[in-house]
């Protein structure tokens, strides 16, 4: 395969496409129109279902409805539009079955703006809809990474039937860089064994995620939260860059983790100890590892395009045992990389004079 | 209808328990009709030979529980959200033969956008819209289809259109959509309404069949518990005040759905 200069709204509904997606129901929201728009050509091209929806309440009940009958679906949306799918998200994950969604956070709360933000970490990782559940949450920081995370969160969502999210933001989604694309799979044949396709020959099959009997949607709810554990500890990602010897750390996923990286470099160029965990899972999240390197580093930096929301995640994990600062840019402005290096000299200078 | 049955050679099955129901009691209050529908609805998939090819999409309501009901492949959808699912059902299964089934306020209150959408873009699935004119599972509240001066525990005093706006009448919107093929209004009242619904919802099954667009069956139906009726009453209280106000009949019945033979 070549690279090719891609935009990355394009380059994630191309990949799933060629992940084997047989249907995808969307609604037009800035700033990922890009990708319904690609797929309403491709798809029916490759002879697979592409509609636009009335809404995101419909696109994600469209959504519901065909991954019922076991076939690989998606949509994608941002901020507002999310707000609206949270319902549908919920009976998806009510009863487990495999569904994608992509979210390119813009800024909020409300219509907002359409810049890139990351105020969506909430919402995401712990208010994804009515009920106890948790989505696995992927958090690319590239084109390249959106386009293999596609693979991966399909996969994801059927191993363990449950609903996967990408957590991109609007920069992801707009910018153009070089990338790879995967090859060309078709859609799958069969379909599962509980997927709703026509009871021939067979006892009828029903996907609900009604329980009247609360003795009953416990045991629901216990078999799920036990599902929950096993993915909390197998299915945890994130990148690590210069943390052997790290004094100070940077936590930050997305395009801020890249913007960081930036920030890493220069630091240590002038000869600070400075390392970087970038997380590819939002849940589940990296806090065993964080709570290690807590033991290590004289502080930690959390950079965000939001006022603090996976900073809590990162104090929870470190539990107090290294001081935790933040720095984070709101309303759909991307912070520079002075500004998040002069936070990081203002961690450096304050926890020198603690030791 | 069920085949196992063992009958003498010299004799002709002419009724039994349909196949696409299972044998459970229902829920359902004494005297409501939705019992009723669902074995019209059984009896018309039995005698359509679609049992192994037909998806079901259960509603937010009394019949949240139809698929316990019915012996064929079901999920259930979020309140008004049936037809987005059916959409979805429909066009990844264009072989299956995919059915809602809701009610007044699943259909006309939180889900009108979908029901339009979904006529609107002639989907080819099968709606079953059962309108008793009052929100039954959650106690007798207003329905958007709630008849003005009506007394539900949301109008105490009668519902009064100039607070609580007009019942809508979701057959005749339906009717106007290009989508449409075939838009019948229908009640569960006596035995000949009935016999005449069930014939109604045969066309719209084979509506979706032939592919000719999205079809809708209302049926006006009792809600004995919540209009605070006995049985007998609440049938005779459809025919005389809930058919007149919205109007028996086929709406919207294109040429190739006229065509169909319905036996």
């Amino acid at each position: 395969m070549v690279k090719e200069l891609l935009k990355g709204n394009v380059a994630f509904a191309e990949a799933a496409l060629r992940y084997g997606l047989e249907a995808y129901f969307g609604y037009p929201i800035t700033p990922q129109s890009e990708a319904l728009e690609h797929l309403s050509g491709r798809m029916l091209e490759e002879g697979r279902v592409f509609l636009q929806a009335e809404s995101e309440l419909g696109a994600i009940n469209m959504v519901y409805g065909a991954a019922c009958s076991g076939v690989r679906v998606m949509t994608s949306t941002s901020g507002p539009g999310f707000s609206l799918m949270e319902e549908g998200l919920s009976y998806i994950a009510g009863s487990e079955i495999p569904v994608v969604v992509v979210n390119m956070m813009r800024g909020g709360p409300g219509l907002g703006n359409i810049q890139p933000s990351q105020g969506d970490y909430f919402l995401m990782t712990k208010t994804a809809g009515h009920g106890d559940f948790r989505p696995i949450v992927l958090a690319p920081a590239s084109v390249q990474e959106i386009i293999d995370m596609m693979g991966l969160a399909f996969d994801l969502a059927e191993k363990y039937r449950t609903l996967v999210l990408i957590a991109g933001d609007g920069a992801i989604g707009q910018m153009m860089e070089s990338a790879e694309l995967p090859p060309m799979q078709p859609v799958r044949k069969e379909r599962p064994a509980w997927a709703v396709t026509g009871a021939q020959d067979r006892d009828m099959n029903l996907i609900t995620s009604l329980y009247l009997n609360p003795d009953r949607l416990e045991e629901v709810n216990w078999r799920l939260q036990a599902k929950l554990a096993v993915i909390r500890e197998n299915e945890v990602r994130c990148k690590e860059y210069e943390t052997a010897d790290a004094d100070l750390l940077l936590v930050a996923y997305g395009t801020v983790g890249r913007i960081c990286l930036s920030v890493m470099r220069e630091a240590r160029a002038q000869g600070l100890k400075v390392g970087l965990l970038r997380p590819q899972t939002l849940w589940p999240f990296p806090e065993k590892r964080l709570l290690e390197l807590a033991g290590q580093v004289r502080g930690m930096l959390v950079v965000e395009m939001s006022a603090g929301q996976m900073l809590e995640d990162v104090e929870r994990a470190v539990r107090g045992k290294t001081p935790v600062q933040f720095y984070g840019r709101l309303g759909g402005i991307v912070p520079l990389v002075d500004e998040v290096a002069a936070a990081l000299r203002k961690l450096d200078e304050e926890t020198s004079q603690e030791k | 209808m069920n085949t196992q049955t063992n009958i003498p050679e010299d004799m002709e099955l002419v009724y039994g328990f349909p196949e696409a129901l299972t044998e459970v009691s229902t829920h359902y209050c004494p005297g409501c009709t939705h019992g009723v529908v669902h074995r019209l609805v059984a009896e018309v998939i039995d005698e359509l030979g679609i049992r192994g090819t037909t998806i079901g999409v259960a509603p937010v309501g009394c019949a949240v529980l139809a698929y316990n009901y019915f012996n064929v492949d079901f999920v259930e959808a979020a309140h008004g959200r049936a037809p987005a699912m059916a959409t979805g059902l429909k066009r990844v299964n264009p072989d299956k033969v995919v059915f809602t089934y809701q009610g007044d306020g699943d259909l006309a209150a939180i889900g009108t956008a979908e029901i339009i959408h979904a006529a609107t873009r002639g989907e080819l699935i099968t709606t079953v819209f059962i309108n008793n004119a009052i929100y039954g599972m959650t106690g007798g509240q207003m329905a958007p289809t709630t008849l003005p001066g009506m007394i539900t525990t949301s109008t105490p005093t009668g519902r009064d259109p100039i607070l609580a706006g007009y019942p809508v009448k979701m057959t005749e919107l339906l009717a106007q959509i290009a989508g449409s093929a075939y838009i019948t209004r229908q009640m569960a009242a006596d035995v000949p309404s009935i016999l005449k619904a069930k014939r109604a919802i045969k066309r719209a099954f084979l509506t979706q069949m032939h592919g000719l667009g999205f079809a809708c069956v209302e049926v006006l139906s009792t809600c004995p518990t919540n209009w605070n009726m006995d049985p007998w009453k609440a049938m005779e209280w459809v025919k005389e005040t809930l058919a007149p106000a919205y109007p028996l009949g086929d709406y919207k019945m294109t040429d190739e759905v006229k065509a169909l033979e319905v036996r």
